[in-house]
């Protein structure tokens, strides 16, 4: 591929010295490693939803429906549909967690800060359950 | 940086200023940094997708320098760099100027232990990377210990190291073309009619 490439030959190869590239080799393991370890969460089941840092309800992703949580502007509408979740309306001024859209992986989480509430995803699995005693 | 102290330059006649004895290093130290200031202000120009994924060219100024002139004027220039451009875009002592400053801190630390790594082996390009993981490391560090403590930061992670990986390698190929001794005596030929 090299030979075919006069610009790679000229600028890149000739900077790269043995050591560089077992340091791109690692750096390169490095970032698989992260992108494995940090992006292999199971899909979410559940949504917590939160109003005023108490958690108002616990609802599942199975099953399509609309939630109005009350906060000390108004209302919030959380949304679920087809496994995943968003907050669909929200009396916040500038609308950030509404446009974060749909979340789907579990530890996602859309909050409004404004308004309290916040909706985190998780998933069914924990790292630690009655199983580990 | 040492010598401070006031001086009358006037040879007998009122001095008409205070002027500062400065050496021909500082002079040196500024004029290095005010390039890196001057790539900082030229990257903030280029749209990011996300932020916090910046190219980072002003570090490879930091390699040069730390290439050339060693360790301890290389981190002179950064955090001359970090801070003149805090306050170029009014963001001083703002989260934005200790999320930069705990980045260049963490990858100076990097370079520190990176340039004695061989040089036969490993060369800019291995310091770059390096740097630029670290950096990202300790600015995630302040956003995690500091702005957002929130696991869910965990999930930019692989972006960020991504990134780190990429502009690390391109920014020590740059700096590697730049300290290369055949570039250098085409560009000081070229340069010589203007400089």
């Amino acid at each position: 591929m090299a030979s075919h490439e006069p610009v790679f030959d000229a600028v890149v190869l000739p900077h790269l010295r043995r050591g560089d590239w077992l340091t791109l080799l690692l750096g390169g393991i490095c970032v698989a490693l992260l992108t494995f370890k940090l992006w292999s969460g199971d899909l979410a089941d559940k949504a917590i939803i939160r109003s005023g840092g108490k958690i108002f309800r616990e609802v599942p992703l199975s099953r399509d429906q609309q939630i109005e949580v009350p906060g000390p502007l108004g209302t919030s509408i959380i949304a679920i549909r087809q496994r995943k979740a968003r907050i669909a309306s929200d009396p916040s001024p500038r609308q950030y967690c509404v446009r974060q859209g749909w979340l789907q992986q579990s530890g996602e989480i859309a909050i409004c800060l404004p308004n309290q509430v916040s909706v985190e995803l998780t998933g069914s699995t924990r790292k630690y359950d009655s199983l580990n005693y | 940086m040492t010598a401070s102290t006031i001086e009358n330059r006037g040879e007998g006649k009122k001095p008409s200023s205070i002027l500062l004895d400065t050496t021909a290093e500082d002079h040196h130290v500024a004029r290095m940094a005010a390039v890196a200031l001057g790539l900082t202000i030229l990257e903030s120009a280029i749209p990011s997708p996300l932020p916090g994924v910046k190219p980072g060219l002003a570090n490879i100024v930091t390699l040069i320098v730390l290439a050339r002139y060693g360790w301890r004027v290389a981190v002179w220039v950064s955090l001359l760099r970090v801070v003149a451009g805090s306050l170029l875009f009014g963001n001083f002592l703002a989260p934005g100027f200790f999320l930069s400053l705990s980045g260049a801190v963490c990858s100076l630390a990097a370079l520190a232990f990176a340039q004695h790594l061989p040089a036969r082996w490993f060369g800019p390009v291995s310091h770059s990377i390096y740097a630029a993981f670290t950096h990202i490391a300790g600015q995630m560090l302040v956003v995690y210990l500091w702005l957002i403590p929130h696991a869910g930061i965990a999930y930019l992670i692989p972006i960020f190291a991504a990134a780190a990986l990429v502009f690390g390698t391109v920014n020590g190929l740059i700096a590697a073309r730049f300290l290369d001794p055949e570039y250098e005596k085409l560009s000081t030929k070229n340069m010589k009619g203007t400089n």
